[in-house]
């Protein structure tokens, strides 16, 4: 026997409106799967109507460089996190071998493809047209003479740190 | 499981409000659900709804936003102007679903 409770509706709180709450990014990996969790945040985040800014900076960079974005890679080198069987670890010393990049990249593509997540490029595609904003900092870019044209079309800018701070007052801030 | 009359129709609904149980919903209902959350439905949500039902009924698990635009065939910023802020939440409440669980 269930017991049912009569209530009045409830209404789920989807607090329309303006919220105040900002989330900024900063992605400084160029590593395939640590570009990863700064896109799913922020998708998460402008699913719940969070203004969010990303902030590529260092080998961050690659994930906005159109030459580089579709080919990021992958090493176990330095993760001994990589679990091939039960809990066991790669050895560190398969890390440098030749192939094991390609190796590594093609296996951690196909478990991303598995989970109906996209690419790098298409999921920024994405973010943006659920109206994240993309930002590339100036300190990377000069260092490694990326200009706005490198760029995907969507970066609204190549912005210094000063600028950044400015941007992101009251934001909460993530570092990947 | 708290139970609620909305406009007639007796639901089970969750604590935040989502409908339990998937046969309970029908189109009047859908039409009560989105003036409660302030959504006047055309054509286009509509489009949307239709399809966010019959994938959980195919898959049992609510689309989420990526999945309306690569398999529904309704763009993410589409999604975004129909259902505002929160469309993923809106339009499974709206279809009387359960909130996506998917990241993506």
């Amino acid at each position: 026997m269930t017991t049912t409770q009569e209530r009045t509706a409830i209404v789920p709180a989807f607090d329309d409106g303006p919220t105040d709450r900002t989330i900024a990014i900063i992605c400084s990996k160029g590593n395939l799967d640590m570009a990863y969790p700064g896109l799913i945040i922020a998708n998460s985040a402008l699913g719940e109507g969070v203004e969010t800014h990303l902030f590529f900076t260092f080998w961050g960079l690659d994930m906005i460089v159109k030459s580089r974005m579709r080919d990021l890679q992958f090493s176990p080198l330095g993760n001994t996190a990589m679990h091939p069987i039960g809990d066991a670890h790669l050895p560190q010393t398969l890390a440098p071998l030749p192939g094991m990049t390609a190796m590594a990249t093609r296996m951690l593509k196909k478990q991303i493809a598995e989970l109906d997540v996209p690419e790098v490029p298409e999921f920024l595609d994405q973010i943006v047209a659920a109206g994240g904003h993309l930002w590339a900092c100036r300190m990377s870019a000069d260092m490694m003479k990326v200009t706005a044209g490198d760029l995907r079309d969507d970066v609204e800018g190549i912005i210094s740190a000063a600028d950044f701070i400015e941007l992101t007052g009251g934001a909460q801030l993530l570092f990947i | 499981m708290p139970v609620t009359t909305l406009d007639g129709h007796t639901v089970h609904i969750d604590d935040e409000g989502f409908l339990t149980d998937y046969d309970e919903w029908d189109e009047d209902l859908a039409k009560v659900l989105a003036a409660n959350i302030g959504i006047d439905l055309g054509e286009e949500h509509w489009k949307v709804i239709r399809f966010l039902r019959s994938d959980y009924k195919e898959r049992g698990e609510t689309a989420t936003t990526r999945r309306v635009q690569t398999v529904g065939g309704v763009p993410v910023k589409e999604q975004f102007t129909l259902f505002p802020n929160k469309p993923g939440k809106k339009m499974a409440y709206i279809a009387g679903l359960p909130k996506p669980r998917g990241c993506v």
